[in-house]
């Protein structure tokens, strides 16, 4: 039987996935950030960027459809976060538009900007895009100042049903220090996965040692930062829906959600498990270079599973410091049982999606990039 | 600060940002939509004749729509995400419908695009020909699949249907997904805009060959595009031509204050006449064009000011009394919200509610002179995109004829006529949103939610700023797209 309980944790699970995919993915943003770092020179300069600029549509893409996905099934969560926390998001987005044309137009004569302010724009939202990503992630666990009242429709001079309960709309997400360290654990996170995707797209030997030595500097400051949000989340308080159906803070409550959702838990436990493979079997072994898809494949597990825990088990995923009954919980916020069902019905297209994604990228990726390909290629950024 | 009530100055720096981000969107989305359609017919002609002309062909035009296809994709992100920020009652209020398409859009658009694009640039050498044919025609299927999704809610917006409005949720709720997905005026709407933009494409490959032409380069690459671009853009406009008839008489039905705009009828009535430009008018032609029936009865703005009876019976009400029903329903919805009413008188106000609903948006807006979009913007818009419609057929009309008759090469008026085509393709183009977007002003959604409701509650100066910001942005990336794109052209194919 479909219940409408089923659907929205359905589709809690669909956002998050999504969530998780969008994490791993940001290895193209990881990478772009290193591409004055690690390129020594113009033909090493290239190469990473001709090995991002073949990915980065699926970033891209997948976040286009974690935002369409949050729309339609939690409706309420993009009109409270989106219109409230309005400079965290229009800052995410311009990185972003930074980055989609700077691919194509880097190399392009008659750019306007010049080759090196592309790059720059990629480096920038490489900087950018992951570390904010993270500040709104960890605003699912620290909270946003925000007021919803939905009879508020009834006024007609002031119809607004979601308000942000302060001026500075997203920007007092910096004033949380723990919204800082899950931002720039997200950050280091993005770098290591893009080092370890350079690893494995790249065939170049003097690349190649650069690059360990690049996850080794990026892996320690991730593992610190993500070590301590996840203590903080799990010794922390949570925002939880009581008996009476009050939101309440409630001691432990991710703890207790990893606990009292075992296949949550231990999902989390083998996405971190995976991560720290791929991280640490690249720095010991020399000749591995398949790291990406171990710590790749960790990371799409550990992002899903934080994001159930936020969401399930009663808990408020979105939850409000100023008006506790103002937090989004999957059940409040969420489309009606009819979308929800049909729009799972069409989530079934999802498999065939991934695919032809999956066949598409085997088929191009075949052989590493090497500097001969970018010489006699037909195409190249 | 939080405002007391919302500012003016919000709704138009929030609605200059939409339209901002919407127009740039469409400068390069139609370009995208008929390139896809010309490269994938000369890839298939290369991959059927084994002819390497035609791959050479093919790639040249793959690489000016690589070039216009990133800041189509940059924009397009802009927009969607906008709705949240600078549009956030509006989706809560109707998110339940309008957040499927989206959604539907990603999973079965997006990444088709994105996946079968680089297979498309970068797996000459790595698949197969019919591998790559295929990556190319999905490239252009994944973008006109994503087109319809947009269109799908957009007309939504021109026209609600399949969905109930839930007092207890506060929102629209879908009931009848097909309703939403095929309604009539998302059909029509689909139909003209995605082949709007293989004339676009039609019409930029027809101009950049005719420049070939006039500067005697490229001519086999140019008289092959041209052939190619004259039959796809002279189907194109005439579907243009055929969907936007229709269109025209879904307006008179669902929208007539703006069909009395596109027309700055004041007065309506039988045999309306339809205004060429200002002063001259041919007797009946808008009863025919709305109605199909020359004796078609056309109301003008004041007629639905006022309210009127139609010749067949129907009482149309004022604008008055719209706004009055919707006042007892925005009253009734309070006291049906409100903690202290008691459960009869609930049920009460629900049921006046409920009775009142069709006219809930009215209650928002301040007087009835609300109801007038900009007249002079959408009548001029209407002119410029249907004279530019008629422009583009004749010159691709003529470019066929004597391309085919061998002396297109000699009539250097009409080359020069075939390059100043591009930029009238674009302004009608631009035109036929305005009709659309401008035209339906105050609503967000026709009848249901005007702007002053729909908004994010920000401050102003934070909209202005952002608007300044994607501004300048758009328009660096516009000017660097265009000069990439001559760049390129000058340059021509490479061997």
């Amino acid at each position: 039987m479909i219940t409408y309980t089923f659907l929205q944790h359905y589709w809690w699970f669909l956002v998050s996935l999504l969530g998780g995919l969008l994490v791993f993915l940001l290895f193209v943003q990881g990478g772009n950030s290193l591409i004055f770092a690690l390129g020594r020179d113009e033909a090493e300069r290239s190469l990473l960027i001709n090995s991002t600029g073949r990915k980065w549509e699926f970033t891209f893409t997948t976040l286009v459809t974690f935002g369409g996905a949050f729309f339609a099934s939690f409706p309420l969560f993009y009109s409270t976060s989106f219109g409230g926390a309005y400079w965290v998001w229009v800052l995410i987005l311009l990185s972003f538009v930074l980055q989609a044309v700077a691919y194509e137009y880097q190399s392009k004569p008659g750019n306007v900007l010049g080759r090196t302010t592309y790059r720059r724009f990629l480096v920038a939202n490489g900087f950018v895009g992951p570390f904010l990503l993270g500040v709104a992630v960890a605003t699912f666990f620290t909270g946003s100042a925000f007021i919803v009242d939905k009879g508020a429709m009834g006024d007609s001079l002031v119809p607004v049903i979601s308000r942000w309960a302060n001026g500075w709309h997203g920007l007092d997400a910096l004033a949380e220090p723990w919204n800082w360290v899950l931002g720039l654990a997200v950050f280091f996170l993005a770098r290591v996965l893009g080092s370890l995707y350079f690893l494995n797209n790249i065939d170049d030997a003097g690349l190649q040692p650069r690059l360990r030595r690049q996850v080794l500097r990026d892996g320690v400051p991730f593992v610190v930062l993500f070590v301590g949000f996840v203590g903080r989340v799990l010794l922390g308080d949570g925002y939880a829906v009581d008996a009476d159906g009050h939101i309440v803070l409630t001691p432990y409550k991710y703890a207790l959600n990893l606990v009292q959702m075992p296949a949550v838990g231990a999902t989390f436990l083998v996405g971190v498990a995976l991560v720290l493979h791929g991280l640490l079997r690249t720095l010991w072994k020399p000749g591995f270079r398949r790291g990406i898809w171990s710590a790749g494949f960790g990371t799409v597990l550990a992002v899903t599973a934080l994001l159930l825990a936020a969401g399930y088990n009663g808990t408020a995923y979105y939850p409000s410091t100023v008006s506790p009954g103002s937090s989004l919980t999957i059940a409040n916020s969420s489309s009606s049982y009819f979308t929800l069902r049909t729009m799972a019905w069409v989530s079934l297209l999802i498999p065939v999606v991934v695919a032809y994604i999956a066949y598409a990228w085997y088929a191009i990726d075949r052989q590493s990039l090497t500097r001969k390909e970018l010489e006699k290629g037909e195409h190249k950024y | 600060m939080l405002l007391n009530l919302i500012e003016p100055a919000l709704i138009d720096w929030s609605r200059a940002q939409f339209a901002l981000t919407a127009c740039y969107h469409w400068l390069f989305v139609p370009l995208t939509l008929g390139l896809a359609v010309v490269m994938a017919i000369m890839e298939t002609l290369y991959v059927i004749r084994r002819d390497p002309f035609w791959k050479r062909a093919a790639r040249f035009w793959m690489k000016l729509f690589g070039i216009n296809f990133a800041v189509g994709v940059a924009t397009g992100l802009i927009l969607e995400f906008e709705f949240g920020t600078n549009w956030s009652n509006y989706s809560w209020f109707v998110g339940d419908i309008f957040g499927a398409p989206l959604a539907i859009e990603g999973i079965v658009a997006f990444f088709m695009e994105a996946t079968f694009i680089a297979v498309m640039y970068f797996g000459w050498n790595k698949v197969s020909r019919g591998f790559h044919l295929a990556a190319t025609w999905l490239t252009g299927v994944g973008a006109t699949l994503s087109a319809w999704w947009i269109l799908v809610a957009n007309s939504w917006m021109q026209h609600p249907v399949g969905m109930q409005f839930n007092p207890d949720t506060v929102r629209n709720e879908m009931m009848d997904f097909f309703a939403v997905a095929f309604s009539p005026v998302a059909v029509v709407k689909f139909c003209h805009t995605v082949l709007s933009g293989w004339l676009t494409g039609a019409v930029f490959v027809a101009g950049v060959s005719c420049w070939y032409l006039l500067r005697r380069r490229e001519q086999p690459l140019a008289f092959a595009s041209l052939r190619i671009a004259t039959v796809v853009g002279l189907v194109a406009a005439l579907g243009v031509m055929a969907t936007g008839d229709t269109s025209g008489v879904q307006v008179a039905r669902h929208q007539p204050m703006k069909l009395a705009a596109m027309e700055g009828l004041e007065r309506g009535g039988r045999r309306a006449p339809f205004s060429l430009v200002p002063g001259v008018e041919v007797p009946g032609a808008l009863s025919l064009l709305a109605t199909h029936d020359v004796d078609g009865y056309v109301p003008g703005i004041r007629d639905l000011l006022d309210g009127y009876v139609h010749p067949d019976g129907t009482v149309v009400l004022s604008a008055d009394e719209k706004i009055r029903r919707g006042r007892v329903a925005l009253d009734a919805f309070r006291t049906f919200r409100a903690d202290t009413t008691a459960p009869a008188a609930k049920a009460e106000a629900r049921q006046r509610l409920m009775d009142h609903m069709p006219y809930f948006g009215y209650g928002y807006l301040s007087s009835p002179e609300r109801l007038v979009p900009p007249v002079g913007l959408t009548y001029w818009a209407f002119r410029v995109m249907v004279g530019g419609g008629m422009f583009l057929l004749v010159v691709l009309a003529a470019l066929l004829f004597f391309e085919r008759r061998g002396t297109l090469g000699r009539r250097r008026w009409l080359l020069h006529a075939g390059l100043w085509s591009i930029p009238v393709v674009y302004a009608a183009g631009q035109a036929g949103w305005i009709v659309a977007e401008v035209g339906r002003q105050p609503w967000a959604i026709q009848d249901l939610l005007p702007v002053e409701a729909a908004v994010s509650r920000l401050d102003p100066a934070a909209v202005q700023t952002t608007f300044f910001i994607f501004l300048v942005l758009f328009t660096v990336l516009l000017v660097a797209e265009l000069r990439i794109l001559c760049r390129a052209v000058r340059k021509g194919p490479e061997d």
